[in-house]
């Protein structure tokens, strides 16, 4: 397939392995930051290339897993509104709430609806003027532009029935929180080539050197992660700390200059809490003043919705990296994929999950 | 009507006759009813099996959605054949009849109005005939499913579950047409966990893989029969796949309904 085999080769694969192996003298731990990074990283088997040196430690960047329960609390309540038809990407629907999930409202008749584009929602809106149609925006820096876009198209077409309710999150400031929690671990980030995509490189030289840690923009397909780390240990290896572009054929320096206009028209930066984490200084946006109307928080007034996480679950600690997944006394107990307490149970990429399957191979403690 | 031929003759039947049960709103136009009995009819000849009996209830306006139909089916086991989910042994092939996720795609680009540069057909059809070829050939096959709702992975996880035994794939192996390729990873989908119709999986003693295999790909419903891997004795009831870059991967059984993934 036109530009999926050639970043699947099997043999560039063992060479770069092997040239890693090469260079490691030393135990690293490296954060991939992207949830579809640690997708790719389980699902093409790619940490089992490495040398045992390698270890790495999957972040906080799979948006499902740290939207705060709290919103889907929110979101369950607008759901079961009447009226109201609600649309999601399809991964949040079976993310557990307090009591229940969206699947599960969607049983008992709420209107609930995957779609793979803000615009589709927005697209429903103009279709359905006689309902409210709600937009559930989560996700980091990578799906910012098409929702700002998604808000611009709702005020230019003057659809007082679309509203979004918004759980954005930033890369910059976790990375940043992770480095200075107690207990760290990570010595090095890959950073996530999507987001970078979007934001360009250029937020993270400061960072690097701030915090004396190294970042390697690094892409999805197995070579793309195998010639990141790569870098990294060459970095760690050396004691450098630079930002490295291992994703240029997608990422620039500048990034996408129009979407990051966008996004500083319709969002603002806000504290943002993070799920399993707590609360992050300015790590996520939410409307800016002129496009507040759309905040669906505000239009179905559940902005008094709280929400306390199971006292079991410890998955800050595993999005922190300080604690494995099946070193939980939850894990396999309690908390499956069938009935997940935290959100890496639930999600395709979170930790717990791709643990789960395949710590058959290894139980807790190996 | 597909379906019940086809369950049929995943235990090894020959399906013989079918029962066909109605359920018609009230207000229900003739003419849809009389269309729906003709592609019965139709499929039924296909298939090469007879509409035996069949009975309909009328339920008021309102509370039927237009008509259901439910089928039941009748069918012959030959002798000596015995097939079933609990008899895969270590050793086995596992064979799947054709390209994997065709059907499932092709919902999904029609339900979502997503256009692919090339069309995704759907792929139901009467398995029967080709189960037929596959016995000729081997009667002792093993298991026979056909990998509907849950895609390959939920039938090929259900065998190592029935049998006790591990499954190893090899993905290199396994057919999927380009375009499906491509459009589960647009959406975040694995072909393997993707619904399909008209499609097969075997499990065969090793050494009639071949003739088995050369029997499938001369039947216009196997053509594309590809050996996608082997029954194991190391771990037990889990199914696992060698990744193209030399690496490996468990395949779970799918929860519920796949969704396509944010990012």
């Amino acid at each position: 397939m036109k530009h999926l085999a050639e970043y699947r080769d099997a043999d560039t694969a063992q060479r770069l392995a092997a040239e890693i192996r090469r260079i490691v003298t030393r135990p690293w731990a490296i954060m991939e930051v992207c949830g579809g990074q640690t997708h790719s990283i389980i699902r093409n088997g790619v940490d089992q290339l490495l040398p045992p040196e390698v270890e790495l430690i999957h972040g906080p960047g799979c948006p499902v897993c740290v939207t705060p329960l709290e919103t889907i609390d929110k979101a369950l309540a607008i759901a079961v509104q009447p009226g109201v038809i609600f649309c999601s990407f399809g991964d949040m629907l079976r993310v557990p709430g307090s009591r229940e999930n969206l699947v599960s409202a969607k049983g008992r008749g709420a209107d609930v609806r995957v779609v793979y584009s803000p615009l589709d929602a927005v697209k429903l809106a103009r279709e359905h003027p006689d309902r409210q149609v709600v937009f559930l925006a989560i996700g980091f820096e990578t799906t910012a532009p098409a929702n700002a876009m998604a808000v611009k198209l709702a005020a230019r077409q003057g659809l007082g029935n679309f509203s979004m309710l918004v759980s954005h999150v930033l890369v910059p400031p976790a990375i940043e929180a992770i480095m200075r929690s107690p207990g760290n671990r990570v010595q090095a980030f890959l950073a996530a080539g999507h987001v970078c995509s979007v934001m360009g490189t250029w937020q993270y030289p400061p960072l690097a050197g701030r915090l004396r840690v190294p970042i390697v923009v690094t892409g999805f397909e197995p070579l793309d992660l195998l010639e990141g780390i790569r870098l990294t240990v060459l970095q760690l290896e050396a004691g450098r700390h630079e930002v490295e572009n291992a994703y240029a054929r997608v990422v620039s320096e500048r990034g996408n200059e129009p979407a990051q206009e966008v996004i500083a028209e319709v969002f603002e930066a806000v504290d943002r809490a993070w799920r399993g984490i707590g609360v992050i200084p300015a790590s996520g946006w939410r409307l800016a003043k002129g496009y507040r109307e759309f905040d669906a928080e505000r239009r179905f007034a559940v902005g008094h919705v709280t929400a306390a996480e199971s006292p079991l679950c410890r998955s800050g600690e595993v999005l922190r990296g300080t604690l494995k997944p099946n070193q939980c006394p939850a894990f396999g107990q309690e908390c499956t994929p069938r009935t997940p307490l935290g959100a890496t149970m639930v999600s395709s990429e979170g930790a717990c999950a791709a643990y789960f399957h395949s710590g058959r191979f290894a139980p807790a403690g190996s | 009507m597909n379906g019940t031929v086809n369950d049929l003759a995943m235990s090894g039947a020959r399906p013989l006759c079918l029962t066909a049960g109605f359920i018609i709103e009230e207000g229900l136009p003739m003419g849809d009813l009389v269309e729906v009995a003709r592609r019965m009819g139709l499929a039924a000849g296909r298939a090469g099996v007879r509409v035996v009996t069949g009975d309909t209830k009328v339920v008021e306006r309102g509370r039927g959605d237009g008509v259901y139909v439910n089928t039941t089916g009748v069918g012959l086991v030959p002798a000596g054949i015995d097939v079933g989910g609990g008899r895969a042994q270590p050793g086995d092939v596992v064979i799947a009849s054709g390209t994997l996720g065709d059907h499932g795609m092709a919902i999904m680009s029609v339900r979502e109005g997503l256009e692919f540069e090339a069309e995704i057909a759907s792929d139901t059809a009467p398995l029967h005939g080709l189960v037929a070829a596959m016995l000729a050939v081997c009667p002792t096959v093993r298991v026979l499913r056909d990998p509907t709702r849950g895609g390959a992975a939920t039938s090929l996880n259900e065998i190592a579950a029935a049998a006790g035994v591990g499954i190893a794939l090899d993905e290199a192996t396994i057919p999927v047409r380009p375009v499906v390729a491509a459009a589960c990873e647009i959406l975040g989908l694995d072909p393997l966990q993707v619904a399909n119709e008209g499609k097969l999986l075997a499990v065969v003693p090793a050494d009639a893989a071949d003739r088995v295999l050369g029997a499938m790909r001369s039947h216009e419903h196997g053509r594309d029969a590809a050996a996608i891997g082997r029954v194991v004795d190391r771990h037990p009831r889990i199914v696992v796949m060698g990744t193209g870059i030399g690496g490996t991967r468990i395949i779970p059984m799918p929860l519920g309904e796949q969704l396509p993934r944010i990012c």
